[in-house]
């Protein structure tokens, strides 16, 4: 079983683009955004998407404010698995009240993970309005949970694990997908990219 | 981590790991909304069975804002002060459904007998146990020790190299055993001070310098000075020098305080006798951090008790 190669560097870095282009359009501007990542590596892409953000507004003076927020206490698997460790949640200084915010993640699979996401932001402010933006839509949602921003909507089979890797958290770059049975694998290779992200 | 027992059971990733989460338990603590949903529906028992008002409210604290439903048991007034002994007691706990234990018992040791007995499928927390050990309150010294020193940029760091002063009744405690082994993992140096008949035999095999002299310690300039509380029931044993005596060379007075540099934090585990082991001037400056354990107390207990009770089978 070996893994496969989904996206290269220059790939994750037009998708990063493309996805900072379409919140300014779809918010009409840079507007009251936020930007939180979740952890691990939803920070590092938040951070990245900000930056391009904040490149692209073109506002003067204007930075895009950018975070991370811990899901871990709010998960509903945690019962079922060996204990996790925390990481950190930093909202910028403005808090969230009234604000867009923009939930980066690395890879979108049941959805869990944003559900929790949620319950998170609610115990810290009042956001107008949440957005999701993910590296990868691999599918298999088990909530009614959908993504606004997608790199690359990558159908996958259960089996199979897709891994993202980023310069700033693993040194280099790519998002590979390794396992499954031969069939899923050919499944997935003729399953060509889905429109929108909702499975 | 199914128990959280002593501090000498912990390697230094672990210990660690703790104080992390305790990192982000704090920052928790600090919005308007104090209350995670992390372990609603489990049950904490505080079983003290001696009195201790501080430490079982900074459980209480640390498990209702985890959401777990708490129930306290004092011993006093109870069946047990009508002879019941530690397995009916645990095993009635169990029959209620607990899913953690946080025992304070005079003996020391009962709570790993407790773990150990297969009377109850909790976890158990030692809040305190005998002249043994207080291992939540050395993770938040710990803690605290850390946030002081290193702020934000503490995360996944140990205390290497930092020299900590312990000062006063060392045979009794079980603040300073569990400081000692957490702080000697950790990477820092130890230094014990108190009357001569107030250090433990076999105290030469503890990772530790030890004195008797406090004015010497105090020269040496070390980054924190921790003064244990002297418990006054104790001045009547024969181990103890007259009160007057003792805080002559063992408290921190304010000559003593003056003496050290500025950088110097002064640690208490509270309650404090003011004027006899810690002068106000010294437990009342910015170098204290007696108000800051208290808080941190919470998140550090917020994190043994995630820790010990919210994960699955390993």
């Amino acid at each position: 079983m070996t893994a496969r190669a989904v996206l290269q560097q220059a790939d994750i870095s037009r998708a990063l683009t493309r996805i900072a282009h379409e919140i300014l359009e779809s918010n009409r501007g840079p507007e009251g955004l936020v930007v939180l990542g979740i952890p691990t590596r939803g920070v590092e892409l938040a951070d990245r998407v900000a930056g391009l953000l904040t490149e692209f507004a073109g506002v003067p003076a204007w930075s895009c404010p950018v975070g991370s927020l811990d899901v871990t206490m709010y998960r509903d698997d945690l019962g079922r698995n060996p204990v996790r460790g925390t990481a950190p949640t930093r909202i910028p200084d403005a808090g969230i009240d009234g604000a867009t915010v923009v939930l980066v993640d690395d890879v979108l699979y049941s959805g869990r993970t944003i559900r929790a996401a949620l319950d998170a932001l609610a115990d810290i402010g009042r956001p107008a309005a949440v957005r999701l933006a993910v590296l990868v839509d691999r599918g298999h949602r088990q909530l009614p949970i959908r993504p606004d921003f997608v790199g690359k909507n990558l159908p996958s089979a259960a089996s199979e694990r897709v891994n993202v890797r980023l310069a700033g958290t693993d040194g280099v770059e790519a998002v590979t997908i390794e396992g499954g049975t031969a069939d899923e694998a050919d499944a997935v290779s003729t399953g060509g990219p889905a429109e929108g992200g909702a499975a | 981590m199914k128990h959280l027992l002593s501090t000498k059971e912990l390697d230094a990733a672990t210990a660690v790991g703790i104080l992390d989460v305790a990192d982000d338990m704090a920052a928790t603590q600090q919005r308007e909304v104090k209350k995670l949903p992390t372990l609603r529906g489990k049950t904490v028992v505080n079983l003290f069975f001696e009195d201790s008002t501080r430490t079982r409210i900074s459980f209480e604290a640390a498990a209702k804002r985890l959401s777990a439903d708490v129930i306290s048991f004092a011993a006093k007034g109870s069946s047990v002060s009508k002879g019941e002994s530690l397995q009916d007691t645990a095993q009635t706990l169990e029959a209620i459904g607990a899913d953690g234990i946080v025992l304070r018992h005079s003996s020391s040791g009962a709570p790993a007998v407790l773990a150990r007995s297969g009377w109850v499928s909790a976890s158990i927390v030692n809040a305190g146990d005998g002249t043994h050990e207080h291992p939540t309150q050395a993770l938040l010294d710990a803690f605290t020790l850390r946030r002081r020193l290193h702020g934000d940029a503490g995360r996944g760091r140990d205390l290497d190299g930092v020299s900590v002063l312990i000062v006063g009744d060392i045979l009794h405690s079980r603040v300073a055993r569990s400081n000692v082994w957490l702080l000697a993992t950790l990477g820092a140096h130890v230094t014990l001070v108190g009357p001569p008949t107030l250090l433990p035999h076999g105290i030469g095999d503890w990772p530790v310098t030890v004195g008797t002299d406090l004015d010497a310690g105090i020269a040496e300039g070390p980054d924190a000075v921790m003064m244990l509380r002297v418990q006054k029931e104790r001045m009547s044993d024969a181990f103890f020098p007259s009160a007057r005596e003792y805080a002559a060379g063992w408290g921190l007075n304010g000559a003593r305080f003056r003496a050290l540099p500025g950088r110097t934090l002064v640690m208490h585990p509270g309650p404090m006798n003011r004027g006899f082991e810690i002068a106000s001037e010294a437990a009342d400056s910015p170098q204290s951090t007696v108000r800051e354990q208290v808080a941190n107390g919470v998140a550090t207990r917020m994190a043994a008790l995630y820790l010990t009770l919210a994960g699955g089978a390993a």
